[in-house]
């Protein structure tokens, strides 16, 4: 699997092509509906992340000491950017999203889009990704001690 | 005086109009949550900044003594501008909320107790709801509620219904911001009155649009925000009957606002200063003073008209789109258009509008009521004022139709 820099800076170099913004909503778009929709047993008020205007579901595993995020948004633009997320994140160890800086989105230039006052939950869900991170590798630490 | 109205002109008077976003020319259609300001309120700020800036009130000084004046005059170009019978009864506050808060509070204190209800409609912004909320626990007094029909206008035979001897007062917005209803406040203070119950009017949204009298009214209290009316933020207006104005107790305490401080008993000062506790925002009341003058310069009979074509034009294109619902469909409205685009989410439908230079609002618009009502999340919202276009409603079509594209 290529590191996750690298693999930030594909999705970079990827947009780079689209000159027009509307373009870049469009692949967005694409992305969003190509992102299987979440597990109803997870598209419930636990697992919600509430933003002002728009609403993210977000649920992990670990599996094999690698993080399987599951996720979803109801509306399509902010749901591409999720899919971005879950793409880059999923199949990740918790330390490798731990110890990295996330600045695709800001290499994008979605950046606004994770502004607190958007209130979409983008913000909120890529905190819980970390949060979910840093809960799984304590997890896996106690194990080890134990 | 009135120079008549020329939209090109008028246009050009905004100087943020004529700016690019994204390459693209700036189509503002947000001017429910701000208006833009003519280039006379932003002089007369930067001059008040430059050259007179002196607290008010407080100093025997030249700039102070200019400063003074400048913002007593304000109040009363507030006053003409209302038609109220006394510059005392003219409170400059921070905004429409600050005004809302000052009521609920003054009022509250003195009139509301245990038991009591006061009266709202389905249709407040969040701050004609929360202040009264507050107020409500504090008392143990209820909040009662005037709904509205599917159109968005209000159920004026309930008003009789709702009225009762424990109502204490009544809180209405003058024009809806997220349905552009206007209701029928003449009616609903007639009924008041009948029982001897005091209004309140929000007018956040009406005074930009249309002449206000508070006389003609009859309203008890009349409050409306500065940058909604082409003056800059943080500065606003509440209007109270000076008999009412008389008997309440002050809201905040402060510097200015008092006559006599002693540690053992404190006498306040006169109206309207009683309810100005601190320095006031006075770089704002005169900003304000010099956009109700810009709108003197044009008048609103010219307003009114221009308001009902665009108004009348921006129904038809919006409503002649396939997939889309519109939310208020009042037969007396400001030119404000909430609406949905069958199932596509507002937020989605506002950023790809945003890029295309398009600014509208998404989400409840302060109003959770409105949107539970409907059973809806959201909508996206376009404001227009009269230095809005007609263009400017074929390119939001124009958008419109592109947004449902890329969605579907």
């Amino acid at each position: 699997m290529i590191d996750y820099k690298e693999s930030q800076q594909d999705i970079v170099d990827e947009f780079s092509v689209f000159e027009d913004w509307l373009d870049r909503y469009n692949y967005l778009i694409e992305l969003g509906n190509d992102l299987p929709a979440i597990d109803p047993r997870y598209r419930s008020s636990e697992y919600l992340i509430n933003g002002c205007q728009s609403k993210v579901w977000l649920h992990a595993d670990l599996v094999d000491g690698k993080l399987q995020f599951n996720a979803d948004s109801d509306a399509i633009i902010v749901k591409g950017i999720v899919a971005l997320l879950v793409k880059l994140m999923n199949n990740r160890t918790p330390a490798e999203i731990l110890e990295n800086d996330l600045f695709f989105i800001d290499g994008i230039g979605l950046r606004q889009n994770l502004s607190p006052t958007r209130s979409n939950g983008l913000l909120a869900m890529v905190k819980k990704m970390r949060l979910y991170a840093m809960a799984y590798q304590a997890k896996e630490n106690k194990k080890m001690e134990s | 005086m009135n120079r008549g109205f020329q939209i090109e002109q008028i246009r050009s008077d905004f100087p943020i109009l004529g700016q690019q976003v994204y390459n693209k020319p700036l189509i503002y259609l947000d001017s429910g949550a701000t208006t833009q300001k003519p280039q006379v309120v932003i002089d007369t700020i930067r001059e008040l900044q430059e050259s007179q800036n002196s607290s008010i009130h407080r100093g025997m000084h030249y700039l102070s003594e200019q400063m003074t004046t400048r913002y007593e005059a304000a109040r009363e170009t507030v006053r003409d501008f209302l038609n109220a019978a006394s510059s005392r009864e003219i409170i400059f506050t921070s905004g429409a909320t600050g005004s809302i808060n000052t009521v609920a509070f003054s009022f509250g204190e003195k009139h509301v107790s245990s038991g009591d209800e006061v009266l709202i409609s389905e249709m407040e912004h969040h701050s004609n709801i929360v202040p009264w909320q507050m107020l409500c626990e504090r008392k143990g007094a209820t909040l009662k509620v005037i709904p509205f029909n599917e159109d968005g206008e209000l159920f004026l035979d309930k008003v009789d219904e709702l009225l009762n001897e424990r109502t204490r007062i009544v809180a209405l917005t003058h024009a809806s911001n997220s349905l552009g209803t206007i209701n029928p406040v003449k009616e609903v203070i007639g009924k008041a009155h009948a029982r001897g119950i005091p209004v309140l009017l929000d007018g956040a949204q009406m005074v930009q649009h249309g002449p206000v009298d508070v006389k003609e009214l009859d309203c008890d209290f009349y409050l409306f925000s500065s940058h909604k009316i082409f003056g800059p933020t943080g500065s606003g207006v509440l209007y109270g009957k000076e008999s009412w104005l008389e008997e309440l107790p002050p809201y905040q305490g402060g510097g200015d606002m008092v006559d006599q401080v002693r540690f053992d008993r404190t006498s306040y000062n006169t109206l309207p200063f009683k309810f100005e506790a601190g320095t006031t925002n006075y770089t704002g009341a005169i900003g304000l003073a010099a956009a109700l003058d810009y709108l003197q310069t044009i008048g609103f009979e010219a307003i009114c008209q221009y308001e009902k074509k665009l108004s009348k034009y921006a129904m038809e294109k919006l409503g002649g789109i396939d997939r889309i619902k519109i939310f208020g469909k009042a037969r007396k409205r400001i030119s404000v258009f909430s609406f949905l685009l069958q199932d596509i989410h507002p937020y989605d439908a506002g950023m790809i509008l945003d890029k295309m230079g398009i600014a509208v609002r998404t989400g409840t618009h302060c109003t959770q009521p409105v949107m539970d009502h409907f059973g809806i999340d959201g909508t996206i919202r376009a404001s227009l004022v009269f230095y809005n276009t007609m263009e400017e409603v074929d390119a939001l079509t124009e958008g419109i139709q592109k947004t449902i594209e890329m969605l579907t």
